[in-house]
């Protein structure tokens, strides 16, 4: 085991909204080590970017509230430290990718600059000198120099994000938090964003907490992996335990939905019935229950508890359970 | 079988401030009744464009469609409305497709009413209601409006809506990109079921090629308004000529772990397709460009049974 970055432990956090309660995050833990890249794969409205925003704290409150739980970053409590100091983790120790390139960049200021402003305010650095760090960062992520006084607006969807890794990488962070940051681009501008990332990721040995829907992104540059569904971790392992032992019902179904590229082709693809729970009034039992095609009866009824595999993949089902005690 | 559909060299160009906007440049394919033709591509290779002119929703510059045996491209008015009644559309985004002031059953009955299909207020109630059921959209969702549903039930009333006039050829331009993988899953499952059911022949556009591998029988893929590569959907999978197909292959992200990766990185990006030259589309881009991919045109050839490429050096590479 290396050593520990990053411990969430029991975070829920939910929105109000008029009358209603969002419970977007349900009590998850994750451990993010040095150096290391965790992935978190789910669909739509399963608390992904949510958890990503808690651990910056960038959720608007009201009308968000963090519930419970703790944000262990280094020594530091990431949820008790003022706001202070969490501005100057913020960008400096954790940055974080944001999925749409396109509207994270500021339209009335040139690339460089808004790469220098990390620098600027995180380093106490002068503004030339600034400027110089920024413009190597530019020519890091592959864009030459020339362009450092361009704005957004004259850069392609693909050379946007690589603007906004630069800035995000700009101050050297210990961890990187990716949401999405592909999704917007087409294939083989993704996999020249991706190559670039597991790059820069090796140079600088940056842990990072990569959040996608894609598995096969996953795949590619991730080392463990945490299925998120109706903001709880349905299951957590290594990259290879998880794909290769698929263990939960909702893992299971999510990698049969996928039309194959390389095996077999089928005459059917396989489809989860139903959709996700709504947020606002949870199932009693397994979140998962409602869709799942094995429940058994307590499913309903009592949450499943997290169950271990082995010490590197563990997950929650109550019928999981019942077979790893009937052995 | 008959061919139902037969494109012809069509093209469409669009003119701008800067020049002529080569959006599609000389495509052609055929189609069988029931069968479905996958369009695969990046953003701005023109294929949306060219569902589009295949349908006559924008009039093409150039180039025939032939439907049913007739000549399509230049049909106006009522022979236009006629031809429209077996050719639909199912768009990419749910979100934006439907009209927010309509509800559900509204949607789907205007184009019966439209294009008077039947008649009769019970006739059409019973219609509505078969269409719903045919597309797994619950009836108390009879009066529900589009705000009130998730992506893949609002997909669902665009494909109810685009069957209601029972079509022969539906154009489907990005029909699942915009929903998660489990209901993906759903909307093409129905999809499948739908075309055995009624014969339906489907123009599926996509830029997802693991999407278009499970749907298709025959794939073309584009790149900056011309076919690059054309062929039966599973040849083009085992193996490709072009080099950017390659590529484009290669950088898909696989989620099986155990397929060795071999990634083909591509340099740059997508070319403006504004006034283009002589020059092979793809070959700023291509690590095997020579001096004769700069200056001449590669069109497409015949490479192998029923395999067409348009590359100069398709054999050795």
């Amino acid at each position: 085991m290396g050593d520990i970055l990053l411990k969430i432990e029991d975070l829920a956090v939910s929105y109000t909204t008029d009358n209603e309660k969002v419970r977007a995050v349900n009590g998850i833990n994750i451990i993010v080590e040095k150096g290391e890249t965790v992935g978190l794969v789910g669909e739509t409205g399963a608390g992904k970017t949510t958890i990503a925003k808690a651990i910056l704290r960038l959720i608007p409150t009201p009308p968000g509230k963090i519930e419970r739980g703790r944000i262990i970053f280094e020594d530091k409590d990431l949820l008790k430290i003022s706001e202070h100091e969490i501005r100057k983790v913020r960008g400096n120790e954790i940055s974080m990718i944001f999925q749409d390139p396109m509207t994270s960049l500021n339209p009335v200021i040139t690339v460089g600059n808004q790469i220098a402003e990390g620098i600027r305010i995180h380093q106490k650095v002068s503004k030339a000198k600034a400027e110089i760090l920024a413009g190597e960062m530019l020519e890091m992520v592959g864009i030459p120099l020339e362009r450092f006084n361009e704005y957004p607006h004259q850069f392609s969807g693909g050379m946007k994000q690589r603007v906004v890794i630069a800035i995000a990488l700009a101050c050297n962070p210990k961890l990187l938090i990716a949401d999405e940051p592909t999704t917007a681009l087409d294939v083989t501008i993704q996999a020249q964003v991706l190559e670039l990332m597991l790059k820069l990721k090796e140079d600088f040995n940056t842990a990072m907490i990569m959040i996608t829907h894609d598995l096969g992104v996953v795949a590619e540059i991730c080392d463990k992996v945490a299925i998120v569904y109706a903001g709880q971790i349905v299951e957590f392992g290594t990259v290879k335990e998880v794909f290769k032992n698929t263990a939960h019902p909702y893992t299971k179904g999510l990698f049969a939905a996928i039309p194959s590229i390389s095996g077999q082709k089928l005459k059917r693809l396989h489809h989860i019935p139903g959709l996700m729970p709504d947020p606002t009034n949870l199932p009693l039992g397994c979140q998962f229950s409602p869709r799942c095609n094995c429940k058994l009866e307590c499913c309903d009824e009592l949450p499943s508890e997290d169950i271990y595999i082995n010490e590197n993949h563990f997950l929650k089902c109550h019928l999981y359970a019942q077979k790893q005690k009937e052995g | 079988m008959s061919k139902l559909l037969k494109v012809e060299k069509i093209k469409k160009h669009f003119k701008t401030s800067r020049g002529l906007l080569h959006a599609v440049d000389g495509v052609s394919f055929e189609l069988e009744e029931g069968k479905t033709v996958g369009i695969v591509g990046e953003s701005g290779c023109g294929k949306s464009t060219l569902g589009r002119t295949v349908i006559n929703l924008i009039p093409a510059t150039d180039g025939k469609v032939i439907f049913q045996g007739k000549n399509i491209t230049s049909a106006k008015g009522k022979i236009l409305n006629n031809v429209r009644r077996d050719m639909q559309m199912i768009f990419q985004d749910p979100f934006s497709s439907l009209n927010p002031r309509m509800t559900v059953s509204e949607i789907i009955r205007e184009p019966l009413v439209t294009h008077r299909i039947k008649f009769g207020k019970k006739e059409i109630e019973e219609e509505i209601d078969y269409l719903m059921e045919t597309v797994g959209l619950a009836p108390r969702l009879y009066n529900a409006y589009p705000h009130e549903l998730d992506g893949g039930r609002r997909q669902r009333i665009g494909i109810a809506r685009a069957l209601a006039l029972n079509p022969k050829f539906i154009v489907c331009d990005e029909p699942v990109s915009a929903l998660d993988v489990s209901i993906q899953a759903q909307i093409l499952n129905l999809m499948q079921d739908l075309q055995e059911e009624k014969k339906i022949a489907y123009m599926f556009i996509t830029h997802d090629l693991s999407v278009v591998r499970h749907m298709s029988d025959e794939i073309i893929v584009m790149y900056l308004g011309v076919v690059v590569e054309k062929c039966l959907a599973e040849k083009l999978f085992k193996r490709q000529f072009h080099p950017y197909t390659k590529a484009l292959l290669s950088a898909i992200p696989n989620p099986d772990i155990d397929v060795k990766k071999n990634r083909i990185i591509l340099k740059d990006e997508i070319a403006s397709p504004i006034d283009p030259g002589l020059e092979c589309r793809f070959a700023a881009r291509c690590n095997y460009a020579t001096e004769k991919c700069f200056k001449e045109t590669p069109y497409l050839r015949s490479i192998e049974d029923y395999h067409f490429v348009a590359c100069h050096y398709a054999e050795s590479l």
